[in-house]
């Protein structure tokens, strides 16, 4: 009978631990769920949405302006960084540019040269022409857009997102879209 | 004293540490290894020690808020009486952690300690380098200025090539879509409660496996590593002509990590925090960030990299880097362990040093990058302007104009992005250097839409005056013999 005791106990270590097992794999799942949500948020949406850059007065024909867009997600103490940049370009009263600030390199923040028409960007040396295609450096490609829609005399970007390489907006064209 | 000795005893009937205590402190070492070439280890634990130690004063201050940290610093700096030294000496104990980590895997390396049996020792180390460079790295993140949010943007974007996963790891990193409030408080977290945990971790495991294997003994030449009889061998050596830790070889422990504390509050004297720079408002673009000075070598790599090849590189490089350091043990688990007869040890050492230290060099005046008000903010040398035509010099105002000065230098004035132009007229022709101008090229960005006929002109005048004074400027020979206007 004792073989018997021990075998019980033994037994009954293994169920508190499958137990615990099982406790632990049902907390396991919000928790996961929690550390996860900043990258499986409803992504339906995605975190973008249309976001006024201001009034078109602000971004004269064939010039190339410094805009500033509050980021649609934002905590209270969010501080500065709430409040992103991004590089509009007229190209004639009509069709517009909007470019982000950071460089498709490695993010850093392009600059805007309208005497020799370039973006530079002081990181590694990357540059820019005005239409934001690649004119040398190391960037792979140009510069990101921020698609953009013009309503009630204002400019619009959907933006939202940190653009870079791996993101799916990044790679979509920017341009004027034609749902109003 | 009786009673100090009745207290004691009363303790330890209790807890019972006395006499482990003292076996771990009297433990036999070998002879040689009451060394000051030992005393590495040691120092880095002093300085993590310190680094808690300083971490959980600066807490006392800091506000982990994307909204208040950079505040909360200039009031450590100058507000709080003496903050600034506790934030220079945390930062300096930061330098000194990953220089004195970097000195113990060198020496642990040339002596061959990695060796039967103490490999997972060398596999632990190694976790250890990587969380106190994730240490450096978040604890630049919590220095939250401008260098910190845009060294954050880098590290995004260097995440976001992950192939199919990589827009979530980003948003993994950040906490979110973008740098914001979500993005410090998880490198808070990061920096104050998960790496500092996995480090202690890491510390008693590797702690706990030099005190039961032993320290590494001296490497003799020709003194061979065998599976089969290292044990009994060290064993011998131990015990024969071993002598006590403490204190035959602990003093020297002891007075290096005194030194290196010193060094640290010198150094946080002399030289004073680091930082912060400018806010964090990334609607403020004037800036050009800049990594720690650990990381300036991969800052110059990045640089470097042509852009085919960059991604697989950046992703795939530390997984191999990793990999190696963690097999070296596997494929060279016994043999020699002195570096006298290990010269691709050594070699490879030299390599590695010389190469991080070039591209450290180098990160430090970053050629790359261009200088981007030079052409507002340095003149042309007036040995070029003087005695040169009306055209001549218009083409000087072009190239300031045109930010032509941002990327080249002139006098050593300037950005050095492209080639200096001091000599250029005797490299390119006229021809070459319309075509450059206009066409680009080489990593220069082509001007021609840029530039009326008339600047280019201007432009091409003033570069073709740049050689020196008894030198002819390069010229075309067939051209001039095309155009029927050949010189004799």
């Amino acid at each position: 009978m004792i073989d018997n005791g021990i075998s019980r106990r033994a037994m009954l270590v293994k169920l508190g631990l499958l137990l615990n097992g099982i406790v632990a794999t049902i907390l396991a799942v919000p928790i996961v769920r929690y550390l996860l949500s900043p990258a499986t948020r409803e992504r339906k949406p995605g975190y973008e949405s249309w976001l006024s850059l201001g009034g078109l007065e602000q971004f004269p024909a064939g010039q190339t302006r410094l805009a500033t867009y509050k980021n649609p997600m934002v905590n209270p103490w969010d501080g500065a960084t709430a409040e992103i940049a991004c590089w509009v370009r007229n190209l004639d009263g009509q069709a517009f540019q909007v470019f982000a600030v950071n460089c498709a390199h490695l993010g850093c923040p392009v600059r805007w040269f309208p005497q020799s028409n370039l973006f530079m960007c002081p990181c590694h040396g990357g540059a820019y022409y005005q239409d934001g295609s690649r004119a040398s450096g190391p960037p792979p490609r140009g510069l990101f857009q921020y698609p953009y829609k013009i309503e009630d005399g204002r400019l619009l970007i959907k933006a939202g997102e940190m653009p870079t390489p791996g993101q799916p907006m990044a790679n979509k064209a920017g341009g004027k879209t034609t749902c109003a | 004293m009786r009673l100090i000795q009745k207290v004691g005893d009363w303790f330890d009937l209790r807890l019972q540490l006395g006499a482990p205590i003292r076996e771990v402190a009297q433990h036999p070492v070998p002879r040689e290894t009451a060394s000051w070439f030992y005393v590495f280890g040691s120092a880095a634990i002093t300085v993590f020690i310190f680094q808690i130690v300083t971490g959980i004063l600066l807490a006392l201050i800091y506000v982990p808020s994307a909204g208040e940290a950079w505040n909360s610093l200039q009031i450590l700096n100058h507000g709080v009486s003496l903050g600034w030294f506790i934030r220079a000496l945390h930062g300096w104990g930061s330098n000194f952690m990953i220089a004195i980590v970097l000195i113990h895997m060198v020496q642990v390396f040339l002596f061959g300690a990695y060796k039967f049996p103490r490999e997972l020792t060398w596999m632990v180390g190694v976790f250890l380098l990587l969380v106190t460079l994730g240490m450096a790295f978040t604890g630049q993140v919590l220095r939250f200025d401008q260098d910190a949010y845009w060294g954050l943007g880098i590290g995004a974007s260097i995440a976001s090539r992950v192939p199919v996963v990589g827009s979530w790891v980003v948003n993994l990193m950040l906490g979110g879509p973008i740098i914001a409030g979500t993005t410090l408080s998880r490198f808070f977290a990061l920096h104050v409660f998960i790496i500092p945990g996995l480090l202690m971790a890491f510390v008693a495991v590797h702690l706990l496996m030099v005190l039961k294997l032993g320290i590494n003994e001296w490497p003799m030449p020709g003194r061979v590593v065998r599976r089969a009889t290292y044990l009994q061998d060290y064993k011998e050596l131990t015990h024969k002509e071993g002598v006590p830790f403490v204190p035959q070889a602990v003093w020297k422990d002891i007075f290096f990590s005194a030194f290196v504390l010193l060094s640290i509050a010198a150094c946080a004297v002399y030289f004073g925090p680091f930082g912060p720079s400018g806010q964090p408002d990334p609607t403020i673009i004037q800036t050009a960030p800049h990594p720690d000075f650990f990381f300036l070598w991969l800052y110059a790599l990045l640089s470097f990299l042509p852009p085919s090849s960059e991604t697989p590189i950046l992703l795939i490089g530390p997984a191999i880097g990793l990999i190696v350091l963690l097999a070296l043990p596997f494929v060279a688990g016994e043999g020699e362990k002195s570096w006298k007869r290990r010269p691709i040890a050594v070699v490879s050492v030299l390599l590695i040093a010389v190469t991080l230290g070039t591209f450290t060099h180098l990160a430090e005046r970053a050629p790359w990058s261009p200088v981007m008000d030079a052409w507002s903010s340095q003149p042309i040398p007036p040995q070029y302007l003087s005695g040169r035509t009306a055209l001549e010099r218009r083409g000087a105002l072009v190239f300031q104009e045109k930010q032509c000065h941002n990327c080249h230098s002139l006098d050593d004035q300037g950005g050095k992005r492209g080639p200096t132009l001091d000599r250029v007229a005797l490299r390119l022709t006229q021809d070459q250097l319309i075509r450059q101008v206009i066409q680009g090229g080489g990593n220069m960005p082509a001007y021609g839409k840029n530039l009326s006929p008339a600047e280019t002109t201007a432009l091409v005048a003033f570069l073709e005056t740049l050689h020196p004074a008894r030198q002819t400027p390069a010229r075309d020979a067939s051209r001039a013999a095309a155009l029927g206007t050949a010189s004799p």
